[in-house]
């Protein structure tokens, strides 16, 4: 069981991640774009981070750099949610400071698999 | 497990309906030739979200028309492509074809448009000017993957032999060795060396870097995909060597593993301190001196989800429309229930013991209960209302593809955009608007050269301007063109007779005619406006609405279309009237003036209806009491009031005995309750508990054989009087 904060400026595919992460026991904490998640994670410890890249406000990958710089989340696990198949972004991801990645479009078993591999 | 998608749909159509309409107003505020990034991004950032979303869900069609839309975008956002006003014509029409599909999904008809075909070739021809075409976006496979699956996969059998030396930095990006050793480990059996010849003095240790390496055994017949997968993360900063098992000779990373070993021999002696290190704790995971082999199986998976939602399937096919409500509107309505139910128990207790002397409280109490109770209604009903940007949204749109039909060069003013009504109002009064708003651009507006030539501004304007005014809606359909040719309307009126020649009309009355059925003044039929669809539909759409239109013109200067419409359909200020013992209710906004003593005025005919001679015009009397056939306490005409009131484009008076109070009404439908009723457009409970009818003009119009034009203008109309 973990808590999880799941970022992304779309409705369905949030409901639809925190749906699946829920099924699975864990606790969910959601948010509509980067700002938001950061205020969500300095006001609650989670244990795994899953973040859509193209967002309004604060995108992911400015999310992700604002996490690591605090000192709460120096080494929790950071997934970048991203459509982007190519490897700069994903590249760009790792550069912030992020974990890995999830490519989209992924289904609820790709999901927990994934997540799986970060929690253990 | 399995998660049933479908109940993501419904989220996933609306938010993609408001992404493709903010893709459209960025698309239509573009100026190609000063680019705003922040309008590229958004247009992208919809676009990519509707992909995303699409490809999750299912909609493989949707998702692979996106994806070509999205790379072009992107390369005019990382600004290698500029962008043409041919392009942003080309996005809008592909807004308009991911709409249609997403529509066909959402209406769960198979998706068939064959424009996306078209189109998307369109931007593949594009995209493939100077760029090889991309990978469809729905095989969204790793390369890597792919690569790995091309391979051959000879000596799997036996397992694999992995090096691994992560960066330095591997732990601050959140990744684990230990983690992936373990995922290896549910794969096979694994055996694991450190190789900790990096690892500086121990006062010299930074603790959050990683400076070990190993070398692992895994015996299982995996492909080497499952193996890379593991480190798919980290694989493009790390030295990581994959090697098959059966290869008899030493590879590369064992060799390099040995000689690490025995250099051990000069370093630190760390290897016992890592040995001796306690079992792994799960609250370590991060510790930077990640321990060796885990001991420890696999965690077993995560709890079976619990909600399989398969019996929700059948009622996503029934069509319910929903509403989103500030969440502000919400609370508003609980706090209104919260103080009703304060109120409640206060008269509850006062009920208990009361005496005489309790009164003043109980008034009190009662006082307070009817103000809970209007704003309590005034809340609900705001949960029904939007900002009329709704509707008005459409509009630049429409007038940027029209005008570019025509050749006018028009500019589109909105004002009063967050002016609220009723969703119900909203969704109804959307055609006639689009038709008046056609009708200025085809009719008002004048062509440029027309417009220099009367010492007017090249660019035309039409104004879209809704405001609250005692309880109405008000909306303004404002052109500076031509104004009404008057002239032209009354031949035309003469030529369909509607007028007699001779006539003499007002300017008003000229301009009303526009709103008789079958007329029209468009030379020519255009494609714009005049397709049979008259203003008089427009009239009788907006009359449906219990609203009004009418319009103000004047020649060279333009027109004021101005539509009045009741806040919303589920409330009506209604005027009570009394006929004998009945009490009906008329629509307050239909009545025009109500009239006591008329001797004199009227006008009696034989075998048609009684007229009211009112000024200058003559009015049709309904008489109630003959057409519900009920007793009335007049025994004459003359003893009653007149009530005239206007309906479906004219104007009757109707006789009644008295005007009794005017009152909001909460309308009940008959329809849904009994059945329809003519002359009746709906019922409400009194306060005294009795039911009333409501009266629809239209109807009683009907009912009562009053023949339509019959009475049209001053000087025929002696004629019709006897």
């Amino acid at each position: 069981m973990a808590r999880i904060l799941a970022v992304d400026d779309s409705a369905s595919m949030r409901q639809m991640v925190s749906f699946t992460l829920k099924g699975a026991g864990h606790d969910v904490v959601e948010a509509a774009d980067g700002k938001q998640a950061l205020d969500k994670a300095k006001g609650t410890q989670v244990d795994l981070v899953l973040s859509d890249v193209n967002m309004p406000v604060m995108d992911g990958l400015a999310l992700v750099k604002e996490l690591r710089a605090l000192p709460n989340y120096k080494f929790t696990p950071i997934l970048m949610l991203t459509t982007e198949s190519t490897g700069d972004k994903k590249m760009e991801g790792k550069q912030a400071g992020a974990t890995g990645w999830l490519v989209k479009p992924f289904n609820p078993d790709q999901l927990l698999a994934t997540i799986k591999k970060v929690l253990g | 497990m399995s998660i049933d998608l479908s109940q993501f749909h419904q989220v996933f159509f609306e938010e993609s309906y408001e992404g493709l309409d903010a893709m459209e107003s960025a698309l239509l505020n573009l100026q190609p030739d000063n680019v705003d990034s922040e309008t590229i991004n958004e247009i992208f950032r919809a676009a990519h979200s509707i992909k995303g979303g699409s490809g999750t869900f299912g909609f493989t069609d949707v998702a692979s028309f996106t994806h070509v839309v999205e790379t072009l975008l992107d390369e005019i956002r990382s600004e290698t492509r500029t962008i043409t006003s041919e392009t942003v014509d080309l996005f809008l029409r592909s807004v308009d074809c991911i709409r249609r599909m997403i529509q066909q999904h959402d209406a769960g008809e198979p998706c068939d448009i064959p424009e996306a075909s078209e189109l998307k070739a369109l931007f593949e021809a594009i995209l493939s000017g100077d760029e090889p075409s991309e990978t469809d976006v729905i095989a969204a496979v790793d390369p890597e993957a792919k690569a790995a699956e091309v391979q051959p996969e000879n000596a799997s059998q036996k397992g694999w032999r992995i090096y691994f030396k992560p960066e330095i930095d591997v732990l601050r990006t959140g990744n684990d060795p230990l983690r992936m050793f373990r995922e290896l480990e549910s794969l096979g059996s694994l055996s694991v060396t450190a190789d900790v010849s990096e690892l500086p003095l121990i006062s010299s240790i930074d603790p959050e870097a990683c400076y070990l390496a190993w070398s692992l055994e895994l015996s299982a017949d995996v492909p080497k995909s499952a193996v890379e997968e593991v480190f798919e993360w980290v694989v493009d900063e790390s030295d990581l060597t994959i090697t098959p098992l059966s290869e008899s000779n030493l590879s590369s990373a064992e060799n390099t593993a040995s000689d690490a070993v025995s250099e051990n021999a000069s370093g630190p002696v760390v290897d016992s301190v890592i040995d001796a290190e306690p079992d792994n704790n799960e609250e370590q995971q991060n510790s930077p001196i990640a321990g060796p082999a885990p001991t420890e199986s696999p965690k077993p998976v995560a709890a079976k989800p619990t909600a399989t939602v398969s019996d929700k399937k059948d009622k996503s096919k029934v069509e319910v429309s929903s509403i989103r409500v500030g969440i502000d509107k919400v609370d508003d309505l609980i706090n209104m229930v919260g103080e009703l139910v304060i109120t409640q128990s206060m008269l509850g207790e006062l009920g208990l013991d009361f005496t005489i002397e309790s009164l003043p409280r109980l008034l009190e109490g009662i006082e307070q209960l009817s103000q809970n109770t209007r704003e309590l209604q005034e809340s609900v009903m705001r949960i029904r209302m939007l900002p009329i940007s709704f509707t008005f949204s459409r509009f630049p749109r429409l007038v940027h593809d029209l005008s570019r039909t025509m050749g006018k060069k028009i500019e589109l003013k909105l004002l009063g955009e967050q002016t609220e009504l009723d969703k119900t109002v909203m969704e109804r009064i959307g055609d006639p608007l689009v038709h008046l708003v056609r009708n200025s651009l085809d009719h008002g507006i004048e062509t440029p050269e027309q417009r220099i030539n009367a010492g007017k501004p090249e660019t035309g304007t039409i104004t879209l301007n809704a405001f609250h005014q005692s309880g109405n809606i008000v909306i303004q359909i404002i052109d500076d063109g031509a104004g009404l040719n008057k002239p032209r309307i009354l031949e035309k009126a003469q030529q369909n007779g509607l007028v007699a020649e001779g006539d003499m009309l007002s300017d008003d009355q000229i301009h009303d005619l526009i709103f008789r059925p079958g007329f029209s003044t468009a030379d020519q039929i255009s494609d714009i406006s005049g397709r049979g669809v008259g203003m008089d539909v427009v009239r009788r759409n907006i009359n449906e609405l219990n609203g009004s239109v009418e319009v103000e013109s004047s020649e060279g200067e333009g027109s004021v279309f101005t539509i009045r419409l009741p806040l919303t359909l589920a409330i009506l200020d209604g005027q009570l009237i009394r006929v004998g013992k009945h009490i009906y209710i008329l629509p307050l906004i239909s009545i025009v003036e109500s009239i006591q003593s008329f001797q004199g005025m009227l006008h009696r005919v034989v075998g048609g209806c009684d007229l009211l001679r009112l000024r200058d015009e003559y009015v049709p009397i309904i008489q109630l009491s003959s057409i519900f056939n009920i007793a009335s306490d007049a025994k004459d005409m003359d003893d009653g009031l007149l009530v005239v009131v206007e309906g479906d484009n004219m104007k009757v008076a109707i006789l009644i005995d008295d005007l009794e109070a005017q009152q909001q009404v909460v309308i009940k439908s008959l329809e849904e309750n009994y059945k329809k009723v003519d002359g009746v457009s709906g019922a409400t409970i009194l306060g005294d508990g009795t039911v009333s009818l409501i009266l629809d003009i239209a109807g009683l119009i009907k009912l009562a054989g009053v023949q339509r034009y019959e009475y049209k203008a001053v000087s025929s109309g002696d004629d019709c009087a006897a």
